[in-house]
Parts: structure tokens; sequence; C-alpha cells
């Protein structure tokens, strides 16, 4: 067989084997785009020697929308909608991230209690994804009951959620100068009943998964992600701060009011699946802090959004914020003309840069570990995609 | 201990616990030998398949049930009082079902291979004694006959995922074979454990031998040895099972379905239908050898043992077998699954030397009688 | 239940096993615990609860259109709802009163194209729309998705 003959047989991203070497006997193995874990509509093309994983190319774009391009037809404020059905489980922080490019933008002010409703919010979007995250982990690695406890205590949040927003995935919540409604009259009881709720969550999660033997030997020493490689590849949240790098865009570039709390950045040492598992988890404690200290320092009244502006027009200019999402960091980049409408809206998604890393990590592990290194990287396909 | 067939304890076990039916009896002596022996062999399969059918229908209600209750949900309760008649539903459903065969799949093989886990279920299911008088067949080499039908359902899953031209399913049906092989081995010394002690390799008189208080059952009788072999044959049968945390040869999150990736239809719930009437076949066998079998439990006080003694054979029988499935779905709804190169590990290099081990120590212990009274 | 790593010490071994032991018996108690606890169920048994559930007050289903006693609403046909929807989902389609006033002659609602984001309610100065509880929206008539929101035309 040519080499010419070969290149066209091979799945795009792939080279052709050396002759005689052990890929040129490898197999190739589709996974997804309807896959139970690639966790939405990824396509993962995969060679395989038997079990072992010789090489990956992620296929995104089956959920492809063109966000941003919508984007560039519509209002900053109507685009807020749009980055919920980004990444889904976080969709607080997406709005957050534009919301601080139009701020930006229009020198607008937000007032106290706004920040904190934002602060609180966002914590409680953190936690709720990372539960969310620790149930579908669990699920990947064949514990299926773990989805169940995640999905519940993610549920509590939800459900507050309603009661602020008024919906529990796409809250369309925020706004630039402030968020669109102000919270419930019981949201500070609210908030505390989810902090002790999580603290016992998180007490169960340690104990039916962190310390299960099983899933020690799963994840230790699996998938390390070197920090040198993972600041190349551009990742950012649990990924980066796993293999050691103290990346958290709260502590080093404090955007709203995160630079009045105290908490830490958990560290990975290793790089490793269990590091990136552990570091979630810590950071739910974090966010626990967090939350407990914007609870107590919340003011009881006070305006909840700027007075806003007659319209939205931005002045001429670009202007880039970004967030630390529950995945890493969320920017946006936005380019204006002095037009109602932005000429280009660009989102830094953190999935993107982590997903590039599949690669890397999956060579040479077992299948069962490919899927273990992607619900570690925890992408969520939308927020890829966009 | 039945150290002979014919010692007096064995007479003595044999009245007590007469092997012969009175239905048998009675047709036996109204027929020929020949037209008796077929009219009871036609009994008995009817009766059998009957007893699976019925025992692998509730038994997914009752799975279903219970992981329900461990997700914190109710599991099915539409159809029928409780949900009990779901299974019945989706078995209806799973009939009429198209039966669907991927192009370029190999037609006999991929047709066949849903049949065999099935047929070997119903066939260990003969010598699995229910009862002191229900038990289809009682041949001497009991426990070899079990473990070469045990060893046949290998083939089906191995089949399926060779059969159906799909590349998860050939990855699940070699991983299974290769979890099959490994994991009979210490299966078959949990087996060889008990034909050690009890000195008979049929499964009824392995149940007799265990006669006496609750401390002579396998599981106490052996110091240590019978409680280590009970956990090994626990960890191989749900191996052997294909059950959580060693389901790898359908893990869901890898392989999607595994070997029956592609069976739709009946292909599928033949699948089924045998996953849970293994089930129940591993919990018997575990009954059988280490719990006492139909026996009743005795605690060696008079009247409670009197009473219990009361309870017929196959309640109690049922009784454990329900316990034991019972634990086996705890494990499964608990544990995240083994990666392949671990299963082997365990395996091959701890379970396997474990159970030899096991297994000569037993042998010392039984040559110098030192067993429990 | 232990995968034995040969390189470790033999005391070390036998520990480890122990500890993989605990970590598994505890993970078998805390489901265990479920199992034994009804009350922890969390599911409900949705088509029957119809009447009991409870959403929050500011829920966002459907738009809709809020008449008084008297069948009127508020809206003036300004068309800033329309404007404010990201997809087009509002169409407000005026008409002439005989004192040749514009005023409102349809406001057409297109559920399916909706993302119950609810900036028309936020854009309307008059609080003529309002977001519904509705929740069972699922339907195999097309003309469902396409509703007029307000019930008399004209003013």
């Amino acid at each position: 067989m040519s080499t010419a003959e070969a290149t066209v047989a091979l799945p795009p991203g792939f080279a052709p084997a050396a002759e005689g070497s052990r890929e040129a006997e490898a197999y190739f193995l589709n996974m997804g785009p309807q896959h139970p874990s690639t966790h939405g509509v990824l396509r993962l093309v995969v060679r395989l020697d038997g079990e072992t994983v010789l090489g990956v190319v992620p296929h995104p774009g089956y959920i492809h929308r063109g966000i941003e391009k919508m984007g560039e037809n519509m209002t900053v404020l109507q685009y807020l909608h749009l980055t919920d059905r980004m990444d889904y489980l976080s969709a607080l922080f997406n709005s957050h991230s534009v919301c601080l490019a139009v701020e930006q933008a229009l020198g607008l002010g937000v007032p106290e209690r706004a920040e904190y409703i934002r602060v609180i919010m966002s914590e409680l979007q953190r936690i709720a994804s990372h539960m969310l995250w620790w149930g579908v982990f669990g699920m990947d690695l064949g514990a299926i009951t773990t989805f169940f406890y995640g999905f519940r205590d993610h549920e509590f949040i939800s459900q507050l959620f309603e009661q602020v927003c008024g919906a529990r995935l796409t809250l369309n919540y925020f706004r630039p100068g402030g968020v669109a409604q102000d919270v419930p009259a019981d949201f500070v009881p609210q908030v505390k009943k989810i902090i002790a709720q999580t603290r016992r969550s998180l007490d169960e999660f340690d104990r039916l998964l962190t310390q299960n033997v099983i899933i020690q030997e799963r994840t230790r020493g699996i998938g390390v992600l070197p920090p040198e490689r993972a600041l190349s590849y551009g990742c950012s949240g649990a990924v980066l701060r796993a293999s050691g790098v103290s990346f958290d865009i709260r502590k080093h570039n404090p955007y709203s009011l995160y630079d009045r709390f105290d908490f830490e950045v958990p560290l990975g040492k290793n790089g490793d699946c269990f590091d990136r598992y552990e570091v979630r988890l810590r950071e739910m404690a974090q966010s626990v802090r967090i939350l407990e200290q914007a609870v107590t320092q919340f003011p009881a009244a006070g305006p909840w959004r700027a007075k806003e502006p007659a319209h939205y027009k931005l002045p001429a200019g670009a202007w880039f914020h970004w967030v630390e999402a529950a995945r890493g960091a969320f920017g946006t980049f936005l380019v204006a003309d002095g037009g109602a409408k932005p000429v280009r809206i660009k989102n830094r998604s953190p999935g993107f840069s982590n997903l590039s890393v599949l690669d890397e990590l999956a060579r040479g592990a077992k299948l069962a570990d490919l899927v273990t290194i992607l619900s570690t990287l925890d992408i969520v396909v939308p927020d890829i995609d966009r | 201990m039945i150290a002979s067939l014919h010692s007096p304890l064995a007479t003595e076990l044999a009245a007590r616990y007469p092997a012969t039916h009175p239905v048998g009896d009675w047709v036996r002596a109204h027929l020929s030998p020949f037209g008796a022996f077929t009219v009871n062999a036609l009994l008995a399969l009817a009766l059998t398949t009957v007893f699976v059918s019925l025992t692998a229908l509730f038994l997914v209600w009752m799975e279903r049930k219970v992981c329900a209750r461990f997700q914190l949900r109710l599991g099915p309760n539409r159809v029928g009082p409780f949900g009990l008649l779901q299974t019945l539903a989706d078995g209806a459903k799973l009939f009429l079902k198209e039966s669907f065969m991927p192009r370029e799949a190999d037609f006999f093989v991929y047709h066949l291979a849903p049949l065999i886990p099935i047929t070997s279920s119903f066939m260990v299911f003969c010598v699995l004694p229910f009862d002191h008088h229900i038990q289809i067949a009682d041949p001497q080499g009991g426990l070899i006959y079990l473990a070469a039908f045990l060893g046949m359902g290998v083939f089906g899953v191995l089949l399926a995922g060779w059969a159906s031209n799909n590349k998860y399913s050939l990855l699940g049906g070699m991983r299974s074979g290769a979890q099959m092989i490994a994991y009979e081995i210490s299966y078959v010394l949990c087996l060889l454990l008990i034909v050690l002690a009890s000195g008979s390799a049929s499964t009824r008189d392995i149940v007799l031998a265990q006669h006496g208080t609750v401390l002579n059952w396998w599981l106490f009788k052996l110091p240590g040895c019978g409680a280590l072999g009970f956990l090994i044959f626990l960890i191989s049968s749900t191996a052997e099972l294909h059950r959580a945390p060693f389901d790898i040869a359908e893990a869901e999150s890898e392989l999607t379905g595994g070997f029956h990736t592609e069976y739709s239809g009946m292909g599928f719930s033949m699948f089924f239908l045998s996953e849970y009437s293994n089930l129940f076949v591993a919990a018997g066998l575990g009954t059988t050898l280490f719990l006492g079998g139909f026996l009743a439990p005795q605690f060696g006080l008079g009247p409670l043992d009197r009473a219990l003694d009361l309870v017929p054979g196959f309640a109690w029988f049922l009784l454990k077998v329900y316990g034991l499935i019972y634990l086996y779905m705890w494990l499964r709804w608990t544990f995240p699954r083994l990666r392949v190169d671990q299963l082997m590990a365990l395996e091959w290099k701890f379970l396997l030397p474990l159970a030899l081990g096991n297994l000569a120590i037993a042998a010392v212990l039984v040559t110098l009688g030192w067993l429990l009274p | 239940m232990k995968t034995p790593v040969s390189e470790r010490p033999c005391c070390h071994f036998f520990r480890a096993i122990a500890s993989a032991a605990k970590s598994l018996v505890t993970g078998l108690g805390i489901t265990g615990r479920y199992l034994a606890h009804p009350r922890e169920v969390v599911t409900a048994e949705y088509p029957d609860n119809r009447d009991g559930l409870k959403f929050a007050p500011r829920y966002r289903g459907p738009v809709t259109m809020p008449h008084d006693a008297a069948g009127e609403h508020r809206c003036t046909a300004c068309g800033l709802c329309e404007k404010a929807c990201p997809n087009g989902t509002l169409s407000v389609l005026p008409q002439r009163n005989c004192a040749d006033k514009r005023v409102l002659g349809k406001l057409v609602y297109r559920l399916g194209q909706c993302t119950f984001c609810g900036l028309c309610v936020e854009a309307c100065p008059f609080d003529a729309l309002a977001m519904s509880h509705e929740y069972e929206l699922a339907s195999d008539d097309k003309a469902q998705f396409e509703r007029v929101l307000n019930r008399k035309e004209g003013r």
C-alpha cells in the first residue's frame, strides 16, 4: 500500500503509521457523536492497539450554532441569553464575562448589592456545576449511583436559581450594570441552607468515591499533564491547577468583589486524573467558604442594577474581560464601532483548550482510561462548538 | 461429614431427607419405566422453564426497584402493583421489536450466540437442589457438570462479540472472554474446596454434609478457609456474571453496550434473561456450597430449631438465595468499574494465589480433622 | 479486593488491603443507608402530582398578556417587545382605531421560536406582558405554537 493510498483511507487527523510498526496493525474506533461518555455530541476517533490508545482526534462541531456570529446581529443585551447556551452548566459565568466587557466599554459601575448577588450566584453555580460533574464522573467510571447523588445536590441549587432567575439552566440573570431582578426576600437563609447541605454532601462524596480504592487505582497516575504542557495548550481551570500551576482569575486578576474574600486556590501535585478530581472537590469547599463570607457581608438593601443607559450603543473600540468559570477561564472579546450591535464578539471557552490535551494525555492509556481522562477534563460540548 | 456414602449418618440423612418426590413416585408407580422417565423429564422441563422465566422477570423488577432505592428513586411503579408487571410489559415490547442484524454480520453465529448463555443457565438449574426432593438430577459429579456448563456461557458472549461485526462488540466479547476464563479458575477452586471438605461432588450430598447447626455450614465449619472461600466465590462469581464492579464486558460508558451492542428484540432479551437466571444460579450455588442449601438454620436451641425446621426447605433455599442476590445488587450499585488490566491483575496476582493457598490449608485442615464440631 | 503492588513491603501490602476493604465497606454503608431510608427518595411521581407542583413566582414559561376583569389589556402596540426579542418570536401587528389612533391589532407569539429569556417582559414599559407558568408545552398540533396573545383586536 503506498503512502498516498493510506492517507486517503485514514480518518482526518491521523498520520500513516510507519511500515511494520505496531501502529500499522492498529484499528480505528469511532466514539461518538452518540456515545454515553462523550458528554453530548463530541466525536472522538481513536486509534487503538487492542485496548491501548495510540492516538485520539476529537472532532467537535456537531453542535455548532454560530452563537458568536449571531451576536453580531443583536444587541449585547440580546446576546446575553445566548451565552447561557454555551456552557449551559455555568451559564452565569458566561454572561458575567459579557457583562464585564460591556461595563468596561460603557464605563458602567455596578452597585455593591448587585456585586454580592453576582458573587453568591456565581459560586453557587460553580458548586452546582462541580456537583453535576462529580456525578457524571462516577458514572463514567461505572458507579451509576453517584450520578443521582450529584444530581440531587445540584437540584437544591437549581431550585434556588428558579426562585431567583425564573429558570433552572438558561438563567439569563446578569445584566450590564447589575442583575435583572433583585433577589427574593428569603435569599440569604436559602443560601445558608445550601451551604450546610453542600458541606454534608462533600463529606459524603469523599467517603463514597474519593477514598474508594477502585477510584484511586483508576485515576492515580492516569493522564498525567505536566505543567509546561498544560500552559502551552492554554489549559485553565481545574485542569491547569491540578498540574500545580496556580492560576485563578478570581485570585490573580480579581474582578467583581473577589479581592474582598479569603479563599485558597487548590492545587494538585502530579496533574493526573486524581488531582483533577480532588482539585474540583476542594474548589467546592473553597466556594462554600466564599459563600459564607459573602452571605455575612450581604447588604440588606440597595440597588441591584446601575441606572441603565437608554440604549446599549457601544463606543468604538475593543474590550476583553474574562472570568474564572467552573471549567476555567471564560473570556469575552468585544469589538464595536459605535453602533447598537457589536461588530465582533468572540468568546474564549475553557473547554476547547482543555479538550486539546486529550490526545497527549490518552496516548498509551487504556480505552477505559480515555473515558476517565475525558471525564476529568470536564468538557461541555456546546461550550467548545458555540 | 459424609465419610462414606454407606455410613450410618448418610443412611439416616437419606431417610430424613428422601430424594424422591411424591409426584415423581406417583408417575413411576403408574407408568412403564420408560414412560415414567419421559413424563418426569417433561414435567421437570416445564417446571424449569416456568421457574426460570418467572425468576428472571422478578429479578429484573427487583434489580430495578433495589437500584432505584439506592439511587433515591422510586423505580418502576406504573405497570401493575408496585410496577411488578413492568418487566412483562418490557418483555412484550422486546418480543415485538424488529430483530436487527448488522450487514456483514455472521448470520448463523449472530443468531446462535444469544441462545448459548440461556441454555447453559437452564442446564445448571438441573443440579441445583431446591429442596431435598426438588432437584431434577443429582449426578455424582454434579459440580463438575455445573462447572462445565457455567464455562459454556462464555461462548455466547464471545461469539456475540465476534459475530456482530462491531468494534465495540468485539472489544466487549474479547474482554469478557479473558475475564471469564480468568475468574473461572478461582471459581472452580472454590467448588473444589467444598468438594474436598464434603467428600462429594453431588450438590445434594454437599448440602446434607452441612447438616446440623449453622456452624456446620461450610462458611463457618472450615475455620477461616470457608469464609475466605466464600469471599473469593463472591468476587469471582460477580465477575462471571459480568456485574459491576466487573462489568467490563458491557461497560456502558466505554463500550456503549459491549457484546450486545448490536442485539435488539429477542436476541437482546435472551442475553438479558440469561444474565438474571445466571444471577439466580450463582446465588443458588453460593447457598448450596456455603450456606447450607435447603437446610433450615439451626442454632442448637430446641424449640426455636423445631420451629425453623417447620418451614419447608425450598423456602429456606429461596430466602438464602435472595439474600445473596441482594448482596450482589448492593455491590453493583455502589462500586465503580475496574479497568481491564486491573481486573486481570486482581485475578492472577491476588485471587488465584489466595484461592490456591486457601485450598491447600483447607486440605490440611480436613486431613487433620480440625473442623468445627 | 485490592490490586496488589508487588513492590510494596509486606506489611504495607496488608495494610493497603485493609484500607481498601475499609473504603469499599464505607461506600456500601452510604448506599445501604439510602436503601434503608425511603424518605430520602427525591423523585416525584410526575403526572400524578400535577396539582401539587409549585413554581417559583418568577418561573419563565410562555409569554402571555394579562387581561383585566373587563377583558382589557395594557398593550399600546409600541413594539418595544418585538425589538427586544432576540429571535423574532413576537410580532406586533398594529391597527388604526376609529379615532385613527395606533392600537394593537394582534400580538403574534411564536412559541416554537421562544427561548423564554424574558427580555420582552423586561422591555415592556406598561407591564402588558408576563411569563406564565405553563409547562406542558409539547404538542403535535403546529397551530399550538403560534398564538395571538390579545383576546380582542383594536380597543
